[in-house]
C-alpha cells in the first residue's frame, strides 16, 4: 500500500497551498489556496493535475473530499473558483470558525480584484455563497467518518483563529497536513496542540524552517512604546491589517495596555467590516487562548471598549488617535487612502506587518526608508512619519516544527509552505538528527511513500486468553535484566530472575470462502475434528561407566543394589552437569527421572529396550544406558543433551584430575 | 437466544451486564395522588435522567448520576401560616381548593376516604435533604471505571459520588453539559445556602424529620416519596454538597469536543454525539474489540436551539440500549401517531435495499414535526404571558430547561413589541449571567438553524441585543441591590427553582400566588398540587406546560430499523412494542434494579497482524479440503480497541510442525523414505500392549527404528540428521501444523 501526494501548491514557495494526497484508494485535497503574488493563471493550483478515473469525469469522481485548514487565502482562496466554476461539488470540511471567516476573506479579496484593480473576476459573491453552503463545520477533535473508510479529525494549530491541523485515516495508514501552525502562544490564540499518533506521513508547513525566534513578549513591548510615544506626542497611528486575525491579536493587545496605562486616545477601526469581525471573534472566543477564553462571560474580550468606528471625515480631525486599516501591506482602498493624509506628518506611525508582497507600498516602506515615494505617474507621497516594523508572525519556528516532528515521530515527512533553500536545510536536519524520512518536492511533483497495512483475521477467545498469559521465566542469570526480579519465588537464589514475556503463539487457518481465522493450538483439532498423531523421538543412550562401575563393584556385593545406586548417581550428575551447561533451561529432578522441557530421561533398566539401536548395542557391555524421549519443539535441545549425556564420563574424569 | 456456552471465556467477557435503576415515572405519579392527567410525569425524564450501570469488556460503566428533585416537594419553604389552618383539616372540603377540583380525578377521591387531604402543615418545615439514586450507595464506588454523563441534569448527583473514598473513575462529559451542569450545581448549592440562613444551622448531622417517629407520622403520600414503596428509599436521602465539593468534583471531569474520541484504557472507544434534549446532551457509542454498544438517552430530532440527535453516528453498533423514558408520557400521542404511515414503511422494507430503505425511514421520523408542535406550544405560552401583563398581572416562570428559557425568552420579546408592551423582562438567578453568556459562543453544539447565525455575523440568541436594549434585565439574586432600583410590576420574571422549595421563585410566589391577574408558568410535573401546596390559597393562574423531551414512541421502530442493531435492550414498560418486526434483532427487557445479562455476539474477536509478520508465514496445505494453515508467533498489543499482533523480539518461528493429526500410511511412509535416500523395511507388528504397533527399520545410511501407532509416532535413531529426515517423510504422509 502506498500512500501518493501530489503538491500543487506551496511547493519550495509560499503561497496557494494545496496537496492532493491519495491515500488506500481515497483523494483528499488538503486546501486549496491561491497565489497572491500571481496575476495569471499561475495564481491557482493546477487542478487538472489530479488524477481522474475516467478522463472526461468531473472532479466529484476524483476527489472524497476537500479540507481547509484556515480562512488565509493562500490556503482557501481557490474554494470557489474549483467548486462554482470547476464544478466540484463533494464535501468540504473546516473548522467552525474557518467557514465563518473564510467568505469574509474571499469577499474582501474579490472586492480588491474587480473593484480596485478592475479584473475580470474569477469569482463571484454569489460563487462564494454557494461555495459556502457545501462546507460541513467540524469540531475540534471531532472524529468525522466522511465515509465508511475515510475518517477525518481537526486539532489545534494556533496559527489564526479556527486554524486545524488536519488527520486523515484510511484503513491501517495514518497523515497529518498540518496546515500553518504556531507552537507558542501568543496574545489571543494557544500554541498548537496534538496526541501522540501512528502516522506514516506528515506534511508540514516550514516557513520558518532555519529561524529560531525569541519571545515574542519584547517586540510586543516594542510596539506599544511605538505606540504610545506617538500618541503621547499628539501623532496618529495607522495600523494597516486584514480585518481578521492580526487586527483582533493587536486590539487586545492595545486594549490591556491602554487600560494599565489608563490612556483615552481613541482607537479606530476603518470600516464596518472589522467592527463585524469583532462579532465573529466573540462567538468564537472558545477558539481563543485560555486566558481569553475565560472572559466570556464577564466581559468578552473582543468587546473592545475603546475602539470606535472611524469616519472618513475624521481623517484630518486633530489630536491623536490609533486606527486600523484595512487592507494590510496599503496595496489600496481605504489604508492607502489614510496614509497619503498621514504619512507627510514625522509627529505620525505606520506600523507594517510581518510580510509585504512585493509592489505594494508596504514591501516598499519596509525595504529601506524612502522620503518620497511614487505612488503613480503623477501622486508623490512624502514619507516623514516613523515607520514600525511588526516582527511577529504566526507561524511556529524551526525549533517548533522539529518539536513537532519528533513528537509525532512520523514515517515519512513532506515539507511544503517554505522557501527552497530553508526547506532544504531543514529536511536535511530531520533526516540526520531524527532519522525521518523526509521529501521537500518542488510544485506538481508527487511523492510516493508506502504505508503500513495489517491483514485481518478473526481470533478465537482461547487464543487472546494464551496471549494474555502469563509467561514467566525463570533464569538464575547474573547479566542485568530489565524485566524486574520477582522474589515471590522461595526456593531460588536471590539472583534468581524472572521475566514475563508473553507470546502469542497460534495456528492460523484459511478455509476457502471463510475468514482467516486465529486460534489456539488446542482448539485446533477439534476444530478439525481430527485426532491428534504424537511423533515423538526416542534414543536410549549408552553411557560408558567404566571408571564408576569398577569402584563400585569392589566396594559391594549386590550388583542389583550397585546398579540402581549407580543409576541414582548418574542421573544426579547428570542433572548437575545439565544445570552448568544451560544457566537459563528449566531442569526438574524426579528421583527417577529428569525433564527438561519435553526431554524426559531417565535410567534404562530393559535389557532389550527397543530404542538401544544395534550398532550402538555392541560397544561396551559395561555401559550404562539414558533412555531419552523428545517431542520435535526441543529436538536442538534434545541433541546437545544426548551429546552431554555421551561425554558424561570424560568430562567427569577431566574434572577427577583437576 | 441461549445463555449457555460461553463460560469458558470469563477472563476475557462476552458478558455485557446492564444494571439500572430507573425509577419509573408511573409509579411516581401515584403518590401524590391528588393530580392525575397522562401528560403529567412529561419532563421527569428531562430533570430526573435513568442511571445505569453497564459492564462491558471487564469495565464498569456508570452512565449518568442524577438528583431526584422532584421529591423536595415534600419540604415547605415556609412556615405553615397558622394554627387556623390545622381546624382547616377537620374540613374536608376547604374552601380553597375548590379551584381545583374540576381536575381531581376519582382515584384521588378514592384516597380521601382513607385520609384528609393534604396540607401544607403536612410537610415537613426544615432544611431540604436532597434524594440521590437509592442504590448507588450500595455500590462500590472503586469498582466503577468510567462514568458518562449524558446531560447536565445528569451530573447533578456527581459531587456526592466524587467525593466518596475510593472514587477514582474517569467521568467523561461533554464540553457544553460540564459547563452547564457546574452552573446548575453551583445555584443548587448558592440556592440552598439561602434557604439554610434561614433555617440557621442544622444541630446534628441527623435531621428531626428522618427520625422514625416523626416519618411515621407523615401522610402516606409524602411517606412514599420519603421512604420509597418499600421502604428503603431512605439511605439515598443526603445533604447537600458543598460548593467544594462541586468544585473539586468539576476538577475529575474529563470534557470532551463533539464527537471526540477517548480511549479508555487501549480498549473501549468512547464517543458522544449530540441527543438534541439540550445544549450539549449526548448519546454514547463504546465501541471494543468484541463490537460496540450504543447507548440513548432521552433524543429529539429537531430541536429548535441543542444539535439535533444524531442517530445516523449509532448505526453499525450491535447491541443499542435504549435508556429514553420520555415515552411513559406521550401516551396520547401513540393512539394519535399510529395511523401514520410508519407501519406500512416497515413491511414493504424487505424488498428495498437498505439505503433507500433509511433514507425513507429518516424522512418518516422527521415528518411528524416535532418542532412545529413545539413552536406552537411557546406561541400558546406567548399569548397567555401576553393577556396576563396587559391584565397588569405579573408572570413568573421557574422553568428550568435551558432551552426553554432561552426560546421564551426570544419569543415572548417579539410578543411583547408586536403588542407595543412596555413590560420588562427579568432573569433572577445566579447562573443566568454566565449561561446568557456561555450559549452565545457555543455554536459547536447549536441547532443547523442557529449554527447559520454563526456563519451570517449574527448573535446565536436574541439575548444580548434584549440585554443591551434594557428590555431584559439579570440579576444574580432578589435582593440584589440594582433589582430593587430596577423593579417594575407587572413584570416577566424567570427564575429558579421548578421545584417550588427553593430560589427567588419562593419569595416571588408568595408575593404574587394572591393576585388573580398574575401568572405562574410551569412544568408539568408529577405532583403540581403537592409542589403548590406551601402557597395556597392561590389565586393566581397556573399554567401548566409539557415540552417534548424525548423521542416519540410510534418512532422507536423506525429508529431501530435504520440503527440495525443485533441486540435491543427495552425498558420493561416498553414492552409493547416489544412486537419489533425486524427478524434480525433480538429483544431484552430491563427493569430497574435487575441485572440483565446480554448474550455474547460474538466468539471472534478481530486481529490485525503486521505485514511484516505475515510475510513471514509458512503455509500448509491439508491434505482434506481447501484448508490452509500456519503457525504464527508475535507479540499481541491492545491498542486503541484494537488487537495488533506484530513481530515482537522472537526468532522466527520454527518452521515444522509440532501438531500432527491423521494416520500414516506406512507404505507411502518407505516411498517417500526411499525417495530422500533412505534404505528402510517394514518390520513386524509387535502387539504386546493393548495397542498394536507397526515398525520400521532403516538400515542405510544408519540404524534407525520406527515405531507407529494410531495416534503415536516414535523415531528412535543416534544420528540427529536422520532423525530430521525421518520426522520430515513422516510429517508429509500426515497433516501437521
Amino acid at each position: 500500500m502506498a500512500i501518493d501526494s501530489l503538491v500543487l501548491g506551496a511547493g519550495q514557495e509560499v503561497g496557494k497551498s494545496c496537496v492532493v494526497v491519495t491515500i488506500n484508494g481515497k483523494r483528499i485535497m488538503f486546501d486549496c489556496g491561491m497565489h497572491m503574488g500571481h496575476l495569471d493563471h499561475q495564481r491557482y493550483p493546477d487542478f487538472s493535475l489530479i488524477p481522474k478515473p475516467e478522463p472526461d469525469q468531473n472532479f466529484d469522481h476524483a476527489l472524497t473530499c476537500i479540507i481547509i485548514t484556515h480562512f488565509h487565502l493562500d490556503h482557501v482562496g481557490a474554494l470557489p473558483y474549483f467548486t462554482e466554476v470547476c464544478g466540484y461539488r463533494g464535501p468540504i470540511y473546516m473548522t467552525y470558525p474557518t467557514k465563518a471567516l473564510a467568505p469574509i476573506m474571499l469577499e474582501d479579496y474579490r472586492k480588491v480584484m474587480v473593484e480596485r484593480r478592475g479584473e475580470e473576476e474569477q469569482f463571484s459573491s454569489d460563487h462564494i455563497a454557494e461555495c459556502m453552503k457545501k462546507v460541513i463545520p467540524v469540531d475540534l477533535k471531532q472524529t468525522v467518518q466522511v465515509d465508511k473508510d475515510l475518517q477525518i479529525r481537526a486539532y489545534y494549530a494556533g496559527h489564526v483563529l479556527g486554524a486545524a491541523m488536519f488527520y486523515a485515516k484510511v484503513g491501517d495508514a495514518a497523515m497529518v497536513y498540518t496546515g500553518d501552525y504556531n507552537m507558542t502562544p501568543d496574545r489571543h490564540l494557544g500554541a498548537a496542540q496534538i496526541e501522540r499518533l501512528n502516522l506514516d506521513l506528515l506534511i508540514s508547513e516550514s516557513t520558518y524552517g532555519t529561524t529560531i525566534r525569541d519571545s515574542k513578549y519584547a517586540r510586543e513591548r516594542e510596539f506599544l512604546r511605538a505606540v504610545h510615544k506617538c500618541v503621547a506626542g499628539g501623532g496618529k497611528v495607522l495600523i494597516p491589517t486584514f480585518a481578521l486575525g492580526r487586527a483582533q491579536e493587536l486590539c487586545i493587545l492595545l486594549e490591556d495596555y491602554w487600560e494599565r496605562m489608563n490612556l483615552k486616545v481613541p482607537i479606530y477601526f476603518s470600516a464596518g467590516l472589522t467592527l463585524q469581525a469583532n462579532m465573529y471573534y466573540k462567538m468564537l472566543i472558545s477558539w481563543t487562548s485560555q486566558k481569553v477564553k475565560e472572559t466570556y462571560s464577564t466581559r468578552n474580550a473582543f468587546d473592545f471598549k475603546n475602539a470606535h468606528k472611524f469616519d472618513r471625515s475624521m481623517i484630518d480631525a486633530p489630536g491623536p488617535c490609533v486606527l486600523f486599516a484595512t487592507p494590510g501591506m496599503i496595496s489600496g482602498g481605504f489604508s492607502l487612502e489614510v496614509f497619503k493624509h498621514w504619512a507627510p506628518s514625522e509627529m505620525n506611525l505606520v506600523t507594517l506587518p510581518g510580510y509585504c508582497v512585493a509592489g505594494t507600498i508596504g514591501h516598499k516602506l519596509m525595504s529601506g526608508k524612502p522620503t518620497k515615494i511614487d505612488l503613480d505617474k503623477d501622486t508623490q507621497i512624502d514619507v516623514r512619519c516613523q515607520i514600525h516594523h511588526l516582527s511577529f508572525s504566526p507561524h511556529t519556528d524551526a525549533k517548533g516544527i522539529m518539536d513537532l516532528i519528533k513528537f509525532l515521530s512520523p514515517k515519512n515527512v513532506i515539507l511544503v509552505h517554505g522557501e527552497k533553500p530553508k526547506m532544504a536545510t531543514l529536511k536535511g536536519k530531520i533526516q540526520s538528527e531524527l532519522g525521518i524520512q523526509c521529501y521537500d518536492p518542488a510544485n506538481n511533483e508527487t511523492v510516493s511513500i508506502s504505508s503500513t497495512h495489517y491483514v485481518k483475521a478473526l481470533a478465537s477467545d482461547a487464543f487472546i486468553r494464551s496471549c494474555l498469559n502469563p509467561n514467566f521465566k525463570f533464569s538464575k542469570s547474573s547479566q542485568e535484566d530489565e524485566h524486574g526480579s520477582n522474589s515471590r519465588n522461595n526456593n531460588s537464589t536471590p539472583r534468581l530472575r524472572v521475566s514475563d514475556e508473553r507470546v502469542a503463539e497460534g495456528v492460523l487457518v484459511m478455509e476457502r470462502n471463510k475468514k482467516a481465522k486465529v486460534v489456539h493450538q488446542d482448539e485446533l483439532l477439534l476444530m478439525l475434528g481430527e485426532k491428534k498423531h504424537q511423533v515423538q523421538f526416542a534414543y536410549c543412550c549408552p553411557v560408558d561407566i567404566g571408571n564408576l562401575g569398577e569402584t563400585k563393584s569392589s566396594t559391594t556385593n549386590d550388583g542389583q543394589l550397585c546398579k540402581s545406586e549407580t543409576c541414582s548417581r548418574l542421573l544426579r550428575q547428570l542433572s548437575a552437569k545439565l544445570s552448568n551447561e544451560f544457566s537459563q533451561g528449566n531442569i526438574q529432578d524426579f528421583e527417577d527421572h529428569l525433564q527438561v522441557e519435553s526431554f524426559h530421561v531417565s535410567i534404562c533398566l530393559k535389557n532389550n529396550c527397543p530404542y538401544r539401536l544395534m550398532d550402538v548395542q555392541n560397544k561396551s557391555q559395561e555401559a550404562a544406558f539414558f533412555c531419552c524421549s523428545w517431542g520435535m519443539a526441543d529436538e536442538k535441545l534434545a541433541w546437545k543433551i544426548i551429546s552431554i549425556c555421551q561425554n558424561l564420563n570424560v568430562h567427569q574424569h577431566k574434572q577427577g584430575c583437576l | 437466544m441461549a445463555l449457555g456456552g460461553h463460560l469458558t471465556t470469563l477472563a476475557w467477557p462476552t458478558w455485557l451486564t446492564a444494571y439500572c435503576r430507573n425509577i419509573l415515572r408511573t409509579e411516581q405519579s401515584r403518590i401524590g395522588g391528588s393530580d392525575s392527567k397522562s401528560c403529567l410525569s412529561k419532563g421527569g425524564g428531562y430533570h430526573f435522567p435513568p442511571c445505569h450501570i453497564l459492564n462491558i469488556c471487564g469495565f464498569s460503566i456508570l452512565l449518568d448520576c442524577p438528583l431526584d428533585l422532584s421529591a423536595l416537594t415534600i419540604f415547605s419553604p415556609i412556615p405553615a401560616s397558622s394554627k387556623a389552618s390545622s381546624l382547616d383539616k377537620e374540613n374536608p372540603s376547604c374552601p380553597n381548593r375548590s379551584g381545583s377540583s374540576d381536575l381531581e380525578e376519582p382515584m384521588v377521591r378514592k384516597r380521601q376516604k382513607v385520609e384528609k387531604p393534604l396540607d401544607a402543615d403536612d410537610l415537613i418545615y426544615a432544611e431540604p435533604w436532597y434524594k440521590t439514586v437509592k442504590n448507588l450507595h450500595l455500590w462500590n464506588v472503586s469498582f466503577i471505571d468510567v462514568v458518562l454523563i449524558s446531560s447536565p441534569t445528569g451530573m447533578l448527583g456527581l459531587p456526592f459520588l466524587t467525593r466518596m473514598k475510593g472514587f477514582s473513575a474517569k467521568i467523561y462529559v461533554t464540553e457544553a453539559t460540564a459547563r452547564l451542569g457546574q452552573l446548575m450545581m453551583e445555584d443548587l448549592v448558592s440556592m440552598h445556602l439561602e434557604i439554610r440562613q434561614f433555617f440557621g444551622p442544622e444541630e446534628s448531622s441527623f435531621p428531626q424529620w428522618m427520625k422514625w417517629e416523626d416519618l411515621t407520622l407523615l401522610p402516606s403520600s409524602l411517606k412514599e416519596v420519603a421512604l420509597g414503596k418499600d421502604g428503603g428509599e431512605l439511605g439515598g436521602w443526603l445533604s447537600l454538597y458543598s460548593a467544594a465539593d462541586v468544585k473539586d468534583c468539576m476538577q475529575k471531569v474529563l470534557r470532551l469536543k463533539y464527537a471526540e474520541e477517548i480511549c479508555y484504557n487501549s480498549t473501549l472507544i468512547i464517543k458522544a454525539f449530540s441527543s438534541g434534549l439540550e445544549i450539549g446532551s449526548c448519546n454514547w457509542t463504546i465501541n471494543g474489540p468484541k463490537g460496540g454498544v450504543g447507548f440513548i438517552s432521552s433524543s429529539i430530532f429537531d430541536s429548535a436551539h441543542a444539535m439535533n440527535f444524531d442517530y445516523n453516528a449509532l448505526r453499525g453498533n450491535d447491541i443499542i440500549i435504549y435508556s429514553d423514558f420520555s415515552f411513559s408520557d406521550t401516551t396520547e400521542h401513540v393512539e394519535s401517531g399510529y395511523d401514520n404511515s410508519i407501519p406500512t414503511t416497515c413491511n414493504r422494507s424487505s424488498l428495498r435495499n437498505y439505503e433507500n430503505d433509511c433514507q425513507e425511514l429518516a424522512k418518516s421520523l422527521l415528518n411528524v414535526d416535532e418542532g412545529l408542535e413545539e413552536r406552537d406550544k411557546l406561541a400558546f405560552i406567548c399569548s397567555c404571558v401576553i393577556d396576563s401583563v396587559k391584565a397588569g398581572g405579573s408572570v413568573l416562570i421557574p422553568i428550568s430547561r435551558l432551552g426553554i428559557v432561552l426560546l421564551l425568552l426570544e419569543q415572548i420579546s417579539t410578543s411583547l413589541d408586536v403588542s407595543t408592551l412596555k413590560v420588562p423582562m427579568y432573569i433572577i438567578s445566579s447562573l443566568a449571567e454566565e449561561f446568557l453568556a456561555f450559549s452565545n459562543i457555543i455554536p459547536e453544539w447549536l441547532c443547523k438553524q442557529r449554527q447559520e447565525k454563526l456563519f451570517s455575523g449574527e448573535p446565536l440568541f436574541a439575548h444580548a441585543k434584549l440585554v443591551n436594549e434594557k428590555k431584559l434585565h439579570v440579576f444574580p439574586a432578589v435582593h440584589s441591590p440594582k433589582l430593587l432600583m430596577n423593579w417594575q410590576e407587572p413584570c416577566i420574571v424567570f427564575s429558579p427553582h421548578w421545584s417550588l422549595r427553593l430560589g427567588p421563585a419562593v419569595h416571588l410566589l408568595q408575593r404574587w400566588s394572591g393576585d388573580q391577574n398574575s401568572l405562574l408558568i410551569l412544568e408539568s410535573g408529577p405532583d403540581v398540587d403537592l409542589a403548590l401546596l406551601p402557597f395556597k390559597p392561590m389565586e393566581m393562574k397556573v399554567l401548566e406546560c409539557s415540552f417534548l423531551s424525548g423521542i416519540r414512541l410510534q418512532n422507536v421502530e423506525p429508529l431501530l430499523k435504520i440503527l440495525q442493531p443485533k441486540v435491543v435492550l427495552l425498558p420493561k414498560d416498553l414492552k409493547q412494542i416489544s412486537s419489533l418486526k425486524s427478524n434480525s434483532c433480538s429483544t431484552f427487557h430491563y427493569c430497574i434494579n435487575e441485572t440483565l445479562r446480554i448474550p455474547s455476539l460474538k466468539d471472534n474477536s478481530e486481529l490485525e497482524i503486521a505485514t511484516d509478520l505475515a510475510s513471514q508465514f509458512n503455509w500448509r496445505n491439508l491434505k482434506q479440503e481447501n484448508i490452509n494453515m500456519t503457525r504464527l508467533k508475535g507479540e499481541l498489543c491492545v491498542d486503541h480497541g484494537r488487537q495488533r499482533l506484530s513481530t515482537g523480539n522472537q526468532e522466527s518461528s520454527e518452521s515444522r510442525p509440532l501438531v500432527h493429526w491423521g494416520s500414516p500410511d506406512l507404505e507411502k511412509l518407505l516411498v517417500v523414505l526411499s525417495n530422500r535416500g533412505i534404505k528402510a523395511t517394514l518390520g513386524d507388528a509387535f502387539g504386546s500392549e493393548s495397542e498394536s504397533a507397526s515398525l520400521v527399520h532403516v538400515h542405510d545410511p544408519n540404524q534407525a527404528l520406527i515405531e507407529v501407532r494410531t495416534t503415536s509416532t516414535v523415531i528412535s535413531t543416534a544420528h540427529e540428521s536422520l532423525a530430521s529426515i525421518i520426522f520430515e517423510a513422516i510429517g508429509s504422509v500426515l497433516d501437521g501444523v
